[in-house]
């Protein structure tokens, strides 16, 4: 699979051959592949195909086991994040290692390996912002800012040391469309000056819009390379995942509301100091048979909502939260559960699964309410792994065996065992953040199918996610969620992208007036 | 050039490896500093760590040592899995015995085999009133119980000595501050005839196996392992974290409690002012030895048993200080905390930096 010699420059990287396993999975497998100076080169892939692995081996945080790294034409040895960012090669991670209680500025200074005055730093980061005219204050606290000028901290900290070549490990699974467009136009920017740009994403309308080469992997090997420009985003799916995609199947005769199951009712709650969102008289329903979208920026109080609904934070008065019209605002997570209301937090690890845990461990977390798991406090091992089989099976989870620590599974197959894992408990009303955050385009459209027919069977679905795209395939009705407030939910026919992605951005500043959208 | 490097994922080989390395740097740094001070470090090493384990009379010392520190890190270790500092069991213990003792002389003129069992109750009882006192006030009010549980054991210890020097004090005991001495029934009976052996030894190896089986079998022992992993996990798997502090400091405190008690009723057969030995610091040793793990704790426990029992000998045949046993000890928390460095990370030899 090498590429044929470039004749005009060096690659700005070069792989060789490159493998790597772990216990029980090789993650990559003799992969080959080559960057030119300022190309926006798109890695893709299933979940579990080893993009973050092959990424992070560039990046030095992992080593490979075998195979060759050349940069600019040199072979090179990448010990170290440091090593690699001396070689000029730049990450960004998805989860922004920053400091909430500090400036952008005093992040930015801890992150860099040398130390530069203050005053000199500033000069230099205000340079960044204005040539890239990337919108971000440095004394702003990391707080009060949303993800998007989060992300941007991070982008620019990667600048500020000149690099040849960026990485980005799913950037955008969390920002707005309007934050996506603004993301772009700086990476070309970015690109246009000669660095180059290794972009992960599972969302391939991006990858069209953005990437001029794409490098497919699947079970850790090359399996194509191709043009997104000139691919469909449906053939670049069925060339990740080998098969043919399916498309969602929609009930015949859906759309018709059934009582409620949830309802919520002015229900207050004061975020948890110092960075939370207050809940302000939050009143809506679900019914039986429908699913309800939340759209809105992160940190409007999304978050917050969840555990108000899941009972791991308690609303004040019984009946602001009702199922099935008893009142279970006092109840807590476990009994909420057991009356049949479940809820999936956007966090993964640490939260919804315990990650030093098996899988088989992790379903007694949260199946044992509503399963014969553990009657009388013994666990019984048999059915836990019986549960945890199951779920591995119905949702396609790729593991290295049956101990595999939850840990050590890819994020997206993660996240399809914890979807599944509520899904299987087939319960009364669902709360879900971001179902498919991270998530391949082939499991995605299995976790939304899972979705609609649990609604179908008769439950009340919420789903809470920024992915306005996904909102509007799945929902039958839509709110926003902005600064701890929800609107009226309103049908979902007849809504308009762009209008939800203003009201949503409404918060930052941007005009509520729906102008002719230029997005 | 050497340089530490982060392991991708805890090394399962050093996790068991890693405490007999310190065991082995333990011996080796005390064979040094005994011979750098004069003595034959050789053999004060040998008398310490090798012949309580080749002389067969030396085993059921070994025993009747092991027991009061299995039950105690047992309980200290359940608590450590949760992220509950107790650090106080010497002062649960110290209660313990005392509560025990006070069934004890009340019953001082009967007879009957449920006397011993009535001790051992209160035994628990005492030392888990002891640790509640923690438990509130990390519950209630967000106290450290690391700070607690420790300054409580000074008060208990204090406690003690009023006891026997005062109210409790034999008065035909020639002014000497100690209780009466327990009758046959208050006296725990030995495993086999003429053995030294009592039957708290063999209860102390139960009690880690039902330990085991608690903590991996049960939603109890669950619950214990995921609000000490992952307390956001835990509140959303519907586990109530103070319920957890509440329920492992009540164990921990019950546990040293009891081991408190058979100390009193076996060995001991009274209570004097030397009865506070330290077992409940020790244990703590124990406890990080033994990797958490019940059964882990129960070679650990021999490990520091060998300790005290080596120092013994060592103190009549090398004439070493009887101060020596415990800086053994320290210096085996000391190695143990070092090495498990390497369970996290590994040094690697680099040839140069590019
Ligand atoms: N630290 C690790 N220990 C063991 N196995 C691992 C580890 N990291 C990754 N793996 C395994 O390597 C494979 C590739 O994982 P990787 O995270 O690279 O996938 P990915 O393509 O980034 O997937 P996703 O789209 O879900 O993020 C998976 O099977 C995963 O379980
Ligand atoms: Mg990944």
């Amino acid at each position: 699979m090498t590429q044929p010699p470039d004749q005009t420059a060096p690659s700005r990287l070069a792989l060789a051959h490159v493998s790597k396993s772990f216990p029980g999975v090789k993650a990559n497998q003799d992969i080959s592949l080559s960057v030119r100076p300022g190309e926006i080169h798109a890695l893709l892939g299933e979940n579990g195909a080893g993009k973050s692995t092959l990424v992070k081996i560039i990046y030095g945080v992992q080593r490979a086991d075998e195979g060759g790294i050349s940069f600019d034409g040199r072979p090179v040895e990448i010990a170290s994040p440091k090593a690699a960012r001396k070689l000029g090669i730049g990450m960004v991670f998805q989860h922004f290692s920053l400091f909430d209680g500090m400036t952008v500025l005093e992040n930015i200074a801890l992150g860099l390996d040398e130390t530069v005055p203050a005053e000199e730093l500033k000069a230099r980061i205000r340079a960044i912002l204005d040539s890239y005219s990337l919108p971000l204050d440095p004394d702003r606290e990391v707080h009060t800012l949303s993800v998007g000028e989060r992300q941007r901290i991070e982008i620019v900290r990667c600048l500020l040391q000149k690099p040849k070549l960026l990485i980005m490990d799913e950037p955008t699974s969390v920002l707005t469309p309007q934050e996506v467009e603004r993301l772009f136009e700086t990476l070309r920017q970015i690109a246009r000056e000669g660095c180059s740009i290794l972009y992960i994403s599972h969302k391939l309308h991006e990858i069209k819009a953005l990437c001029e080469a794409a490098t497919i992997l699947r079970g850790g090997k090359v399996v194509a390379t191709c043009d997104p420009r000139i691919e469909t985003t449906r053939r670049m799916a069925e060339l990740m995942i080998g098969a043919e995609l399916k498309h969602l199947q929609r009930p015949s005769g859906g759309g018709k509301a059934g009582a409620a199951r949830l309802s919520v009712d002015k229900l207050d709650m004061p975020g948890e100091p110092p960075f939370g969102t207050s809940l302000k008289g939050v009143s809506f329903s679900a019914q039986a048979g429908e699913i309800l979208g939340i759209a809105g920026v992160a940190g409007n109080g999304q978050a917050e909502l969840l555990m108000a609904l899941s009972g791991e934070h308690l609303a004040g008065q019984p009946d602001a939260i009702r199922l099935d019209g008893r009142p279970i605002g006092l109840a807590n997570a476990g009994a909420r559960r057991a009356a049949g209301l479940a809820c999936v937090p956007e966090e993964r690890n640490g939260h919804a699964a315990v990650p030093e845990f098996t899988l088989a461990e992790n379903v007694v977390l949260t199946a044992r309410h509503r399963l014969p798991l553990a009657p009388s406090g013994l666990i019984r091992q048999g059915p836990v792994e019986a549960y945890a089989k199951d779920v591995i099976a119905r949702f396609d989870v790729r593991i290295t065996g049956p101990g595999a620590l939850a840990g050590s599974l890819s994020g997206g197959n993660l996240q399809k065992f914890i979807m599944g894992r509520e899904i299987g408990q087939k319960p009364d009303v669902l709360v879900v953040a971001q179902p498919t955050w991270g998530v391949d385009a082939g499991a995605a459209a299995a976790i939304r199918q899972a979705l609609v027919d649990l609604a179908a069977q008769g439950s009340a679905i919420v789903v809470i996610s920024q992915d306005l795209d996904e909102l509007l395939e799945l929902s039958d009705r839509l709110c926003v969620i902005n600064e701890g407030r929800l609107s009226q939910a309103r049908p979902v026919a007849g809504l308009k992208l762009e209008e939800i992605g203003l009201m949503m951005g409404g918060v930052h500043g941007e005009s509520h007036v729906a102008e002719p959208a230029h997005v | 050039m050497f340089e530490w490097r982060r392991r991708r994922e805890p090394s399962k080989a050093m996790l068991y490896l890693s405490p007999l390395i310190a065991i082995g740097l333990t011996m080796l740094t005390g064979m040094l500093v005994f011979g750098a001070i004069g003595y034959d470090g050789l053999r004060a090493v040998t008398a310490i760590f090798v012949t309580p384990l080749i002389e067969p009379q030396r085993w059921a010392d070994l025993g009747v040592k092991a027991a009061p520190l299995i039950m105690i890190a047992l309980g200290l270790a359940i608590g450590f899995r949760a992220n509950v500092w107790n650090i106080g069991a010497e002062g649960q213990y110290v209660m313990g015995a005392i509560a025990g003792t006070g069934v004890a002389l009340l019953t001082h003129d009967m007879t009957g085999w449920w006397i011993l069992p009535a001790m051992a109750l209160a035994g628990i009882a005492g030392g888990a009133a002891w640790a509640a006192l923690p438990a509130l006030l990390k519950v209630r009010l967000q106290v450290s119980e690391i700070l607690t549980s420790l300054m409580l054991t000074y008060v208990a210890v204090q406690f003690l000595y009023y006891l026997v020097r005062g109210p409790w004090k034999d008065p035909d005991g020639f002014n000497f501050p100690q209780t009466k001495m327990f009758s046959t029934s208050q006296t725990l009976p030995a495993v086999a005839e003429g053995s030294l052996v009592h039957v708290g030894v063999p209860l102390a190896v139960v009690l880690a196996l039902v330990a085991w089986f608690v903590l991996s079998k049960t939603v109890a022992g669950y619950a214990v392992r995921v609000v000490g992993r992952a307390p956001a996990a835990a509140r959303h798997g519907g586990f109530d974290a103070n319920r957890v502090t509440w329920s492992v400091l009540l164990a921990g405190g019950g546990l040293a409690g009891l081991a408190g008690l058979l100390e009193a009723a076996g060995p001991f057969g009274q209570l004097t002012p030397q009865f506070p030995v330290g077992y409940g610091f020790t244990a703590i040793i124990v406890a990080f030895l033994g990797r958490l793990s019940p059964v882990g704790i129960v070679f650990a426990a021999l490990v520091l048993a060998v300790t005290y029992v080596g120092g013994e000998i060592a103190q009549s045949t090398v004439r070493l200080p009887s101060a020596a046993t415990g800086m053994f000890q320290a210096l085996l928390l000391f190695f143990l905390l070092a090495t498990d460095v390497l369970v996290r990370w590994r040094l690697a030899f680099r040839a140069r930096p590019a």
